[in-house]
Order: structure tokens, then sequence, then C-alpha cells
């Protein structure tokens, strides 16, 4: 009898959007309440890809905690890695030289240019635009290449450093990029000349999402998410870091605050971004690329180990009469290319040896000896070399060896206290905040991740539309789910 | 008395006869369905192609040379895959739905005419499997079938996305059944029959040598209406792969799914030839273009036929290559809020137009 009363009660279809889902963009998931085709209710749940990247940071030193950075947003390694490295100048109180500022500026506008391409790309392809997708990864992939000469990665790049950048740019470099620069404005048009005035387009994005610049604020929302509402709020122009105070630019601002509006800004961004880069390209000074702050930054390689024979040529040899039989080796050897019981001298398989000199940094007995050359000789033969006394040129190049090691390992002294600096991704506002000890590590390491926060204004955005809005509010606030999870 | 006096031998003849033409509509049947299976499975490589250049890439390279064998290591892969039935789907239902899409849409095979009808022997062949009066009307009520099996598949999968795109689909296909059979009225008047051989008859005969110039707007409309019908770009919502991963289909695997894939490029071929049947002029070429090119005579009307179908397909590609996607109640307005009306209109201009001429004719 109760069963008769309940049957006309309606309710929402609960639909479980993602994780797996091919539109939102990652491990997103959205459960949605659906009255037939109208968003009542959406939740957000993320947390699919946490990877403790914070946590992790407190564990490992400042240097260390570098390559981490590209694991947050892979979309855009290198602002990730330039926002990081900011920061921990800050932190550290080191200044850079001019060139490595430049360097940073051209590699952080190139990674704008490429995410804003893949943002793009998704955007367009989740709204039915299927060739805009592939006109983008087209483009994209040349700054991809780009990345690749200077650095050999091309996503997870790792290419700035704390106080400078890894290496200089070669000159095909410079040329390349100012090819791109020339040709890419026409490109921009292409994408245009499909999206921009297309009907459908203007239907599917206009009045979607709407969102005035006040609210926006109050959600935290930064970044051209933010500006399409209207609020000229732009870490670059405003607090500006590395060289953007040397060069000119505008920052574009929508007015309604709608996908549409938030799509004109990013697309007047990326023409943005490519004067930035021209007049970087132009005005690149020369000098080194890495401060001179011995306490505080890692020195080029070569300066700390004179070592004048191929590393690959190099044997590590225990010393069986030094050797106390600790294991400490053994564990630290990454090949397990060490065998040998406890108290007893261990060996090293030379068949298995990378040459890593990971043994030879963690032995705390001095009993591993470094033979130059030695590869390839007998067993005999470099149990010979081992109970000779080193030379003494092997013997500092061990050394420093062992304190450059020790260095990243244990990082810097850092001064005390605690800082939050922030810096223009090109998905918004990220911020590093340290809590330090005074130690080499962070007590505490925390990420202002913009699309963990746009993440979050997504049922403002999407209730009262419909299911396929969702789709494009998705891809609106440009989210990269690495980087929301961390 | 001997056996083979004790019957008339018209009679004989009369059976042979039966018999031959018997043989001569399963051969037509058998032909008709390889050519169309074939069509069906270069459709999707000329698709892949043609999208593949346009989005500056070669499209499928790998099998036979330029990708040429594509299609059949496609479907070599589908037929072998694993057959996964959803543990709560309904399992009758999830067996039978792709069967009626698929039949559903191949059925209309049978009523498209293909080219001038020839004579072998004493016999006339004419192209078409079944040379019925209302072909167009069966064509609709086939479509119309059709929808049931998207619509139960929707349902029997008892998954969410599917449930989605099987109630998209059949609000969808419903309406634009509508302003599709509205805008072949137009073609319907002007011709007076619903065979569609007449129908091409019609158009050879008449001043414009095709319907699509007089009957422009029920052409524009039948052709965004075909586009909705099929389920394609801009009006894919159904299968949108953005919202709602695979619509109607998405718990179906392995040649289950390939049952629908093929109902849905048989559906595209049903629909370029009725194009091309309806308001092209078929197999035939407008007079005043023979008239300049007489020697376009010698080449058999199949070729027109399949060119302008070819044609219409092209469109298909180029559009799914350009277009973004409608919303699904956007794509409600533009059925029955612009191509419904306009339809009604065409109707009403049509018939006056009619009117005016057969009383002048008859004055």
């Amino acid at each position: 009898m109760e069963q008769s009363e309940k049957i006309f009660e309606t309710r929402e279809l609960n639909v479980s959007m993602g994780p797996q889902h091919p539109a939102t963009h990652g491990v997103l998931r959205l459960v949605l309440d659906l009255d037939g085709e109208t968003i009542v209710k959406v939740t957000p749940y993320v947390g699919y890809l946490h990877r403790g990247i914070e946590k992790l940071g407190e564990s490992l030193s400042y240097f260390q905690a570098l390559p981490l950075t590209d694991r947050m947003d892979y979309v855009s390694a290198m602002s990730n890695n330039i926002g990081y490295v900011v920061a921990v100048e800050k932190l550290f109180g080191i200044e850079v030289p001019e060139r490595a500022k430049y360097i940073r500026t051209i590699v952080g506008e190139m990674s704008r240019v490429s995410n804003h391409l893949l943002w793009l790309a998704t955007h367009a392809l989740d709204i039915g635009a299927m060739t805009v997708f592939l006109y983008c990864f087209r483009d994209r992939e040349w700054i991809l290449d780009l990345f690749e000469m200077i650095c050999g990665a091309r996503l997870t790049v790792t290419y700035p450093r704390i106080g400078g950048v890894r290496n200089d740019v070669p000159q095909e470099f410079l040329d390349s990029l100012w090819k791109f620069t020339d040709e890419f404005e026409a490109r921009i048009v292409e994408y245009e000349t499909l999206i921009d005035q297309n009907r459908i387009w203007l239907l599917r994005t206009k009045g979607i999402g709407i969102i005035s610049g006040e609210e926006a604020v109050n959600w935290g929302m930064t970044g051209p998410t933010l500006r399409g509402s209207g609020v000229s709020y732009d870490i670059r122009k405003h607090m500006p870091y590395d060289a953007y105070d040397k060069v000119e630019f505008d920052v574009p601002i929508g007015s309604e605050g709608d996908v549409y509006d938030r799509y004109r800004c990013r697309m007047l961004e990326m023409r943005e971004s490519i004067k930035i880069l021209r007049q970087c390209i132009e005005q690149l000074p020369a000098g080194p690329v890495m401060a001179t702050a011995p306490k505080f930054t890692l020195q080029p390689k070569d300066a700390m180990m004179p070592i004048t024979h191929p590393v690959n040529e190099v044997a590590y040899v225990v010393d069986a009469k030094a050797c106390k039989g600790c294991g400490m080796c053994l564990r630290a050897c990454p090949a397990k290319a060490i065998a040998g019981e406890k108290k007893q001298a261990h060996k090293i398989d030379q068949a298995l040896c990378l040459q890593c000199a990971t043994c030879f940094v963690s032995c705390k007995f001095k009993a591993l000896k470094i033979i130059p050359g030695g590869k390839g000789l007998s067993e005999d033969k470099l149990n010979e070399a081992a109970a000779m006394p080193m030379p003494d040129e092997i013997k500092k190049a061990g050394e420093h060896l062992v304190a450059q090691f020790e260095f990243i390992k244990k990082g810097p002294k850092v001064p005390e206290g605690d800082l939050y600096v922030a810096t223009e991704v090109p998905k918004g506002e990220l911020g590093f905040y340290f809590v330090s000890d005074g130690s080499g590590k962070p007590y505490r390491m925390r990420v202002r991740a913009p699309s963990f926060i746009h993440a979050g204004v997504l049922p403002r955005l999407c209730v009262g539309h419909l299911v396929a809005d969702v789709i494009s509010n998705i891809g609106t606030i440009d989210i990269v789910l690495g980087e929301c999870d961390r | 008395m001997d056996i083979a006096n004790a019957i008339d031998p018209k009679m004989i003849d009369a059976i042979i006869r039966f018999g031959l033409e018997v043989l001569i509509i399963l051969i037509k049947i058998v032909v008709v369905l390889a050519i169309g299976l074939l069509h069906v499975a270069y459709a999707t490589y000329f698709e892949r192609k043609v999208i593949g250049h346009m989005q500056v890439r070669l499209g499928p390279m790998r099998v036979g040379p330029h990708g040429l064998l594509q299609p059949f290591a496609d479907g070599i892969k589908l037929f072998f895959k694993e057959d996964i039935i959803p543990a709560n789907a309904d399992k009758v239902v999830f067996y039978i739905a792709p069967i009626i899409f698929m039949a559903a849409s191949m059925v209309n095979l049978s009523v498209i005419p293909f080219s001038y009808s020839f004579t072998i022997a004493d016999f006339k062949i004419s192209p078409v499997i079944a040379d019925i009066n209302i072909g167009l009307l069966f064509i609709f009520a086939m479509a119309g079938i059709g929808v049931y099996g998207i619509f139960i598949a929707g349902w029997a999968s008892n998954s969410k996305y599917a449930f989605l795109g099987g109630l998209r689909s059949a609000a969808q296909v419903i309406s634009y059944e509508i302003a599709m059979g509205l805008s072949l009225v137009g073609v319907m008047i002007m011709a007076g029959s619903l065979n569609l051989t007449d129908i091409v008859r019609a158009q050879e005969e008449s001043v414009f040598g095709m319907f699509a110039i007089p009957q422009i707007v029920g052409f524009v409309v039948f052709t965004i209406a075909a586009v909705a019908e099929t389920n394609r770009t801009p009006f894919d919502m159904p299968e949108a792969e953005s919202e709602l991963v695979a619509g109607y289909f998405t718990e179906y695997s392995g040649f289950r799914f390939a049952e629908f894939f093929l109902g849905e490029y048989i559906a595209m071929i049903i629909m370029a030839s009725m194009a091309t049947i309806c308001f092209l002029g078929g197999w035939t070429l407008p007079w005043y273009i023979l008239s300049v090119l007489p020697f376009l005579k010698m080449v058999p009307g199949i070729v027109w036929f399949l060119m302008k179908a070819y044609a219409f397909f092209f469109f298909y590609y180029w559009i799914r290559a350009t277009l973004p996607r409608y919303r699904y109640d956007q794509v409600m307005a533009i059925g029955w809020k612009i191509l419904i009306p306009v339809a009604l209109a065409n109707i009403l201009v049509t018939g006056l137009v009619k009117i005016i001429i057969t009383t002048l004719h008859g004055a």
C-alpha cells in the first residue's frame, strides 16, 4: 500500500561522470543530479591522481623537489618549474643573472602558448569541433620540439634551476622560435576561422557558465578564467618576476564572464605571449645563466668534478682490506650489482655496474676505489689497482663528488621563516608556500594549485544548465587533474 | 496418359518464368547487399581519409597500400572481439536491439533504384529489388522502426549514459523525421508519385532537370534533417562522445557494436541515395547538360547515381570535420521551430504553384 502512494514520486537521475570519461580532462569525477537533461546538482570529487607531492617535498631537499613540479601540471611543466624556482630563490635570497631571467621568460611564455593550444584543442573537441584539435596539436608539436632542443625532454622538462636555468640556449633554438613567432599569428587566425564566428560555437559558448567579476574573485579564481569576467589581475603585470617588467604586453580581459569571453581571453593571451617572446629574443642579453651563489646553487658539474676521464670507462671496486661489510653500498646500489655477507668484504659485479657512483658516496669507510680506465679489466687487475692508493686527482674528484651528493641530498642552509610566492602559470595563480626550519628541506611545502580551486567552481557554473554545458564548463576552467590532486 | 501432357505447356512456361523471376530477384538481393556492404566498408575508409586530409594528417596508411585494406582489418577485429554483456542488462532485448536497427536500415536498400531498367533476353530488369509504389513511405516507415533499435538498446543496456543517449536519439530522430517527411512532400507534389523510379523519371522530364532547383528549400531542409536523422555531426547528440561517452551503444562491444555501426552507415547510404533520387535527378543528367555535352549520354546511369551519392557522402564528412556539436535543446529547437515551419511553407508554395500551372494548362 505504501508503495502505491509513492509510485508517482520522481527523483533525479544520478549520473557519475568520470573518473573515466572522455571529457573530464583526466580523472575528475562529477556526480550529476539530472532532472531530464537539466543539472540540479554537481558534486566534484578529486584526488584520483593524488601522489602526495606536497608531502614528498618535505622529505626532499629543495633541489630534489624540483622534478616533482613537472608532474603537477604536466601540460605546462615549464611554468610549474619556474613557479617553484622563483619561490625558492626568494626564500634563499639569491639574484638570478639577466640572461637566465630572459630565458625563463621565453620558456615560460612558450609553455603558456603550448598550454593554451592544448586547452583550445580539447575545449573545441569537447564541443565537437574535431579539426581544431589536430590543428592545435600540429603547432604544439613545434614548441615541444623546441623544448626538446634545449633540455632533451618534451613534457617533464625540469629545465629551470634554482638560480637560473640548466644550460644556455643554442642559436638554432632562438632562430626556430623567431620563425615560430612569425608564423603563429596566422595559425591563430586559422583556428579562429573554424570556430570564432561559427554559429554553433557561439550558441554553445555565449551565455554559458556566467560568473561576475566579484563572485569570481570570491571563489578564488585566477588567470584567464578570472580575467574573462573582467577583472584585470595578472601576476606577470602586477607583481612581475623574471623579465616580465622589461617587456611590453597587455592583459586581455573579457566583459560577460561566460565561456566565450574566457575563450577570447585565452586566444588574445596567445597573441600577447608571441609579443613577449619576440621582445625577449630581441633583448636577450649575454652573460651567465646560473647565479654565482655557491652556498645555494648547484655549480656546473665540470667546475666541481675535474675528472678528465670519461665517466663510462671508470670502474668502481671494493678494497677488500678497508671494507667492513656494513652493507650501506649494497643497499644503495640501484643496479643490485653489489653482493656480500655482513661483516665480510663486498664485491661488485662489473657486468651489472652502472658507474653511477652511488656506492662511492654511500661508503663511510672509504673502501670504494675509483679506477680510471678500469672498465673491461680482469678482476685480478682491478683488485690489484684497488689495493694501490688512489691518485690525487681522482681522490679530489671523488671528494667533490661526495660533496655534491651531500649538497643535493641535504640541501643548503636556508634562512628560517615562511614565505608565499605566486607566479602566473597558464591556468592561473600558482603559489608556493614554504615554511623553513633552517634545514635544507622545507618544513612544509604547500602548493596553491589553480586547477584545484577552479574545479571547486564547477557546481556554481553548471547548475541550471544542461548536460552538454557541463562539458563546456569543464573546458573553460582549464583544469589539469595532476595539478588539482597533486 | 503421358505425364508431360497432363500439364498445360503454357503452365510450364509460366512456372519457369516465375522461377527465373525469383532467381533474378535473389541475384539482385545478393548483388545489392554485397555492393551495399562493400560501400559501408569503404565509406569508413573514405571518411577517415577525407577527414584525415582535412586535418593535416594522412588517415589510415598501414594496412595495404594507402591503408586500402583497413576496413577489412577493422571488420575482422570487430568480429573476433569479446562480446561483453553487462551483468544487469536485459539480455534478450540487448541481443535484439542491434539486429532491429541494422535490419531496419538494410531493408531500405530494397526500394532504392539505381539506374535505368534494361532487358536481358525478354526479361525486363529494373535495377531495384522491389519496385513498390510507396517507396518513399516505406523508407520513412523503416527509419521509424530503426529508432526502436536505438531506444531499446539504450534501455536494455541498463546504463545511464546509454539510457540518456537512447532518449535523446528517440526524440531527435522522431522530430527530424517529420521535417524530412515534410521536405519531401514538395517532391511528391511535383512528381505526383511516391515511387522512387517515377520520381527520377519526373525529374528527367521536367524543365529543371533536377528537383534541387525548384525545391531548393526542400533540399536544404532535407539535407539538414538527413544529417540529424543519421545522428551525424553537428547533430550527433545520441552518441555525443564528450558527453555521453558513446550514447546508446556505450555498452555494446564486438560484433554487436559492428551491427550498429553497419546500420548507421547503411542509413547514411540510404540518405545519400534519397537525396540523389529525390533532388539530384538520380541516374539522369539534366537535359541542358546533355544538349551541350551529348557524349555524356554514353556513360551508364549508375555512374551518375554513384557520383551524386558520393558527393553527398563527402558533404557529410566535410561538415563533420568543420562544425562543433549542437546542444540537445538547440537541436530540438532547430527541428521544431525552423525546419518544420520552413518545410510547411515550402509545401504551401509548391502546392499553389502546381495548382496555378495545372489551371493555366487546363485553360
